[in-house]
């Protein structure tokens, strides 16, 4: 029976709360997955790690896969590493001549130099550097495998992947990036020596006299030395992006794209923590 | 009380005289997400027997086999290889058993930096140390003669076609001369000829060296040639087991329809 004389209620919400409602909890859940697939990445990273330290101290030792390693990362990123520094020497020279000049401290000169570039630019340049081309070796490299289930055929040959794979890898690259970083810092200094010296000439010996001046061991050595921790980030990150690719030449692409992408992220937030942590150890 | 020198001694006898199964699979499951790869399987293989595991595409055959050699981790369930669980066994104490087992992958998974040779003195190099580079390069020569690639040892996988990379395969998994064989769709992708080569190159093997085989496959020729055994599977579950004639007179339906379609 129709209700005739009655008046009708408006609805009390609107038409599109629903709708809302809806893009709310989607949102939501999308929020919640986010930080579902961080927190399982941080924890799957531990484990990973957790799994190569357990097998690269225990026998039987990759010294044959070792030092092929230490070659591919440290012989072949001497150029790329000798490159980069150099310019980064160039570039601080350049600058800081013409900054000093303003303020009429040009004496500053090597000092300035030599604690740029030993101490900032040097060891985050090669880390970064090498973040970019051994990360993405790693991980291109160890994702092929993967997915042409190589890695399978070392595990089923009663190989521990682990060992022979990651840990190589990654002690190879702790091993190496401090040795690298000397390398870039001493081209940084030879060649920012060099732009100079075509301006205003000064002998290197006056160069290295002031630039080292007052410096003791624990001026450098800590800031050279922190990059086996870039080492290790590297080496683990690329690792572990490349061992548990999925899906084919597309999952390949994506391992090296996130290896670097990933290498290079920590790398910088690892600088931030370890500078202030050499500071304070180190004043 | 017995120790496990005893029981291993007591084991490796009853496999010998056929009483206990060198691979022992009990009531395996195994999920991936929602989907039901393997609903509580249970097979058995014995010494010197070829067991094929047949059955469609993703009903959890190849899963099995990476079971069986501890690729993957099953559900629930177990599987014995010489009386011992590996379920859940760690890496180190898994790559002792595997030296026992080889296993040839569908698509062989052959390393593809190293050399034909290199492929198969892989396992010799990690494992048999005491051997010297003349011994290990001899043993490489004889288990490349064994499946016919004796002139081939200095090409890279990618020169070589996919027939003979499951030679080569084939060669790196008997390396170790091992006791236990799983095989991967061996002749998968082959000409007829090629299957026929592979097929005859696994009986002359099992002849010689009396292993325990388990071969997955979709040939049907293939596995009526070289297992004693067939199991067919089908939406996880082992819908028949027996041999090729058991096959034939079954009158369940899924049996005939593959008999007749394969």
């Amino acid at each position: 029976m129709s209700n005739s004389g009655s008046i009708a209620v408006p609805a009390i919400n609107p038409p599109h709360s629903g709708r809302r409602t809806e893009l709310l909890s989607t949102a939501a859940n999308s929020a919640a997955g986010l930080v579902e697939g961080f927190f399982e990445w941080f924890g799957n990273l531990g484990i990973f790690f957790w799994q190569v330290l357990r097998a690269a101290v225990t026998p039987p030792y990759e010294w044959r896969e070792l030092i092929r390693q230490l070659d591919e990362v440290g012989s072949k990123s001497f150029p790329v590493v000798v490159m980069a520094g150099s310019a980064i020497g160039v570039i601080i020279s350049l600058e800081a001549r013409y900054s000093l000049s303003r303020f009429g401290a040009k004496s500053m000169f090597p000092a300035t130099l030599v604690y740029s570039v030993i101490q900032v630019m040097g060891p985050i340049i090669t880390g970064l550097v090498v973040s970019g081309r051994v990360g993405a070796g790693i991980g291109a490299e160890l994702a092929s495998m993967k997915v042409t289930e190589q890695i399978d055929a070392i595990e089923a040959s009663a190989i521990n992947p682990y060992r022979l794979l990651a840990a190589t890898r990654i002690l190879a690259c702790i091993l190496m990036l401090p040795l690298l970083t000397l390398v870039s810092d001493a081209c940084g200094l030879l060649m920012g020596w060099f732009a100079q010296t075509l301006v205003e000439p000064l002998s290197f010996h006056q160069f290295i006299q002031d630039g080292f001046k007052g410096a003791t061991f624990n001026t450098f050595l800590p800031q050279t030395f922190k990059t086996a921790v870039y080492g290790l980030i590297i080496g683990l990150i690329a690792s572990f992006q490349g061992m548990r690719t999925r899906g084919g030449a597309e999952g390949v692409g994506r391992a090296a794209t996130n290896s670097v992408v990933l290498a290079s992220l920590f790398v910088i937030l690892a600088d931030v923590v370890l500078v202030k942590f050499i500071l304070v150890v180190f004043p | 009380m017995a120790t496990a020198y005893d029981i291993a001694i007591k084991q490796e006898q009853s496999e010998k005289d056929g009483i206990a199964p060198v691979i022992a699979v009990e009531n395996l499951r195994k999920t991936f997400g929602s989907h039901m790869v393997l609903n509580g399987i249970s097979l058995s293989v014995n010494r010197g027997e070829t067991l094929a595991v047949l059955g469609r595409s993703g009903t959890g055959k190849s899963v099995l086999l990476r079971i069986i050699i501890g690729l993957e981790t099953p559900d629930s369930g177990s599987v014995c290889i010489h009386g011992q669980n590996i379920v859940g066994l760690a890496i180190d104490r898994m790559g002792e058993i595997r030296k026992k087992m080889g296993f040839l992958f569908q698509h062989a998974a052959l390393y593809d930096s190293l050399t034909v040779a290199e492929n198969v003195a892989f396992p010799l190099v990690h494992h048999r140390k005491e051997m010297s580079r003349s011994e290990r390069g001899e043993r490489v020569n004889q288990l490349l003669a064994e499946v016919g690639m004796k002139g081939d040892f200095g090409k890279m996988p990618s020169d070589i076609s996919g027939g003979m990379q499951k030679r080569v395969g084939l060669a790196r998994a008997l390396a170790l001369e091992p006791e236990i064989l799983l095989l991967d769709e061996p002749t998968a992708g082959l000409d007829p000829i090629s299957s026929g080569e592979i097929d005859d190159l696994i009986l002359k093997l099992q002849r010689e060296r009396k292993m325990a085989s388990v071969v997955v496959t979709h040939d049907l020729h293939s596995a009526k040639t070289i297992a004693n055994r067939l199991a067919l599977l089908d939406q996880g579950n082992v819908v028949i087991e027996g041999t090729f004639e058991d096959l034939q007179q079954s009158n369940i339906g899924f049996v005939e329809d593959f008999l007749k379609l394969s």
